[in-house]
């Protein structure tokens, strides 16, 4: 109850708000406006959730409509699915990334399909939220960059927030969605904080741009994009002027902002923390490169994670995107001062 | 053993099946469950001999290339009648893919019914309609379904009940655990009816589970667990009757194992001779579910020679119509690939309907310059 008090103050006030804070006020506020809304997962009635984004929900809205439940992440999904074809609208909680797997027959076999399945008759307007990403010192099974798993299902929508500001509209968008969303939290994020607004923010399928620039694109989302706006400040030092993209909706992705931009600036560098082979920014390099080729002033070149394993916490620091490594991929973009000088005969 | 409400024993089922006919149709005295009045009896019989027609022809279909493939229920007739006929209009059906015959006992128009098998669509009716969920093919995953269908009545404040069908197979499944103890726990209104007919695919029960009977399975939960006859349909109606009345008053799920027999192959693309005797199928052959009933109302004088010919002539008619409206190809939309992905095209699917609708016109313009230079 007093989490959520304060946000309402703090929003109010126009004060700073935390990304774990702006989701709960986003979680309450859907409680509050649409009955058909429920809440659940393991842990998140009387705990509050482990990252406490439900917390002082049940107390609020009380258990019929947030409530704990048995620890089984398939039946966590498949009671949703079978609740959404009753008219419900359930937003749950998967406690951490890789303990969503257990859900993925249920995801990609009935959630992702049935409205496919029935020809619209059956709408599933269901809400999984997952916190994911390494960065918080997280041992095994508590780090992974699931996004690509979803983003390759059709049927679902992918979203995954990089502000608090953004956490707090693209969850109240969510919810109201038809379609069924993959609601993907950066837990490294979510004691970020910054002013949010309650009235703002655009659409759910729609990337914005977060930093203006005319030398380079860098495409990111999620936990990514904070490092990535740090590494845009510090290349400014070298004169360059870097754009960036804060992706947001994973899937459906936005062809007309990424394009619009990297034509402009004609270099791109695509970073997320989830393995590189196969990862998302295989799709968005791909997508630049059909879309964008005669205005490209060199390859697409991609910042991800290695193709490992999630690693331990002491050794996180060296998987994760960082700074430099952003930095390094920027220089690699054949510059004209750097590029190789070619004799054209005749 | 006499057990009181409050003592585990309660949760199990008894050391027989409850039946209340024999394999001859006479009736079996004893137990507490009620014998369904004769228009019930006389309902079930006849539904029971237009599904075992129905499903004879869908069988059929798939020899003439009508049907892609068709998993037979002859032989579980019984149950998925026995189980229809006990739910009320607002109780809602959570079938798998071997349960076409309880879908047309509930009423869903057969050749909808069969879209999914014949390969026009994954699913033909539409599931509010006659509040049945889509045929599932994945196994156990509907359990949870129902199990959220049901929770949702009781947070809306519905009168409804769910019941899900799931076979031998399915009880392996993690979801069915899953299932079983949310409903358990949330004191859902679902019924689980289990299909036992001896096989999943191949392999035999005894492959599938250590435990003494499926029903056994739900005092783990605090479910309690019925046996029953599944080749008795006036037992499975009152088994699921009573299910479905307790649910709807409040006492929680229920789970059901119904003993019967897949008489067919597991599809039809599949030869059963490889794990089953034909001495093992004439046994249940003489246990069949249709023949008992009609025995019995027989018996009773509830059933005249033509009242029983005038069914058969209207099992034989509609498989007759059934045949016929299969006999015309559907006509399909390509367009449809992308119409029902989201509640709106995304602009990626707008893109690729319009390239495949650019190659198809493409493919039509060379037929018609190929017919030109004829």
């Amino acid at each position: 109850m007093t989490m959520i008090a304060e946000q309402d103050r703090a929003l109010a006030a126009g004060q700073a708000v935390t990304m774990a804070g702006a989701l709960n006020q986003a979680l309450s506020d859907a409680l509050s406006e649409d009955d058909t809304v429920l809440v659940f997962g393991e842990d998140v009635a009387t705990l509050g959730g482990v990252f406490r984004i439900t917390s002082g929900l049940a107390a609020a809205f009380g258990e019929t409509r947030v409530f704990d439940t048995p620890l089984a992440e398939s039946g966590i999904v498949g009671t949703a699915i079978g609740m959404a074809m009753n008219g419900l609208r359930p937003v749950v909680e998967m406690q951490f990334d890789a303990f969503a797997y257990p859900a993925f027959e249920q995801i990609t076999s009935h959630l992702a399909k049935l409205r496919n399945r029935t020809r619209g008759r059956v709408e599933l307007p269901i809400v999984i939220r997952i916190p994911y990403g390494g960065g918080i010192g997280g041992v095994e099974h508590h780090c992974d960059s699931s996004e690509a798993y979803y983003t390759h299902t059709p049927g679902l929508r992918v979203v995954t927030p990089g502000t608090p500001a953004d956490a707090y509209v693209l969850l109240r968008q969510a919810i109201k969605s038809p379609d069924p969303v993959i609601f993907l939290e950066p837990k490294r994020r979510y004691w970020s904080s910054e002013v949010v607004s309650a009235h703002a923010g655009s659409p759910l399928d729609r990337a914005v741009v977060r930093r203006p620039g005319s030398d380079v694109t860098l495409i990111s989302y999620g936990g990514a994009l904070a490092t990535t706006l740090e590494a845009a400040e510090a290349a400014e030092a070298d004169d360059r002027s870097v754009e960036v993209i804060d992706l947001r909706s994973l899937a459906p992705f936005d062809d007309e902002t990424v394009t619009a931009s990297v034509k402009r600036t004609g270099r791109a560098v695509v970073v997320h923390e989830a393995s590189r082979f196969c990862g998302y920014g295989a799709e968005v390099a791909a997508r630049v490169s059909e879309q964008c080729f005669h205005y490209l002033e060199a390859p697409v070149l991609r910042v991800a994670g290695f193709d490992i394993p999630y690693p331990p916490p002491s050794l996180e620091e060296y998987h994760l995107p960082s700074v430099d490594r952003i930095l390094a991929a920027i220089d690699r973009l054949q510059w004209r001062e750097t590029a190789p000088v070619v004799q054209v005969a005749g | 053993m006499a057990t009181s409400p409050m003592t585990p024993e309660c949760l199990l089922p008894g050391p027989t099946p409850v039946a209340l006919l024999d394999a001859a149709g006479q009736v079996i005295p004893g137990d507490d469950l009620d014998m369904p009045g004769d228009q019930v009896l006389l309902a079930l019989y006849r539904m029971m001999v237009l599904g075992r027609r129905f499903d004879t022809q869908a069988t059929a279909l798939t020899k003439q290339g009508r049907l892609a493939v068709y998993p037979s229920a002859r032989g579980q007739e019984a149950c998925q009648v026995g189980a229809v006929a006990a739910l009320r209009p607002q109780d809602w059906l959570f079938p798998t893919y071997r349960d076409s015959m309880a879908l047309v006992a509930r009423g869903i128009d057969p050749v909808e019914v069969l879209t999914l098998l014949r390969g026009d669509w994954h699913s033909g009716y539409d599931p509010y309609d006659k509040r049945v969920a889509p045929q599932c093919t994945p196994l156990a995953t509907n359990t949870l379904h129902a199990v959220g269908m049901a929770r949702a009545a009781v947070i809306k404040g519905e009168d409804m009940v769910a019941l899900v069908m799931l076979g031998d197979g399915a009880t392996s499944e993690g979801d069915t655990h899953a299932a079983l103890n949310f409903a358990a726990v949330w004191k859902a209104p679902v019924v689980f009816l289990v299909q036992n007919n001896g096989y999943a695919i191949s392999v035999p029960l005894a492959k599938q589970t250590a435990a003494p009977s499926l029903a056994h399975k739900g005092i783990g939960y605090g479910v309690p667990g019925t046996l029953v006859d599944g080749n008795d349909a006036a037992a499975v109606y009152a088994v699921v009757r009573r299910a479905v009345a307790a649910a709807a008053a409040g006492a929680g799920p229920a789970l059901i194992e119904a003993l019967t027999y897949r008489v067919e192959a597991h599809t039809n693309a599949d030869d059963a001779t490889r794990y089953r005797s034909r001495e093992e199928v004439e046994s249940w052959l003489a246990r069949d579910p249709v023949t008992r009933l009609r025995e019995h109302l027989g018996r009773r004088g509830l059933l005249s020679d033509a009242v029983a010919a005038a069914l058969e002539a209207q099992a034989e008619a509609e498989a007759a119509a059934l045949r016929q409206r299969m006999n015309s190809d559907a006509r399909h939309d390509p367009a449809d690939l992308f119409r029902y992905v989201y509640a709106q095209r995304t602009p990626e699917l707008r893109r690729q309907q319009h390239e495949l609708a650019a190659e198809l016109a493409d493919l039509e313009e060379a037929r018609t310059h190929h017919d030109d230079d004829r």
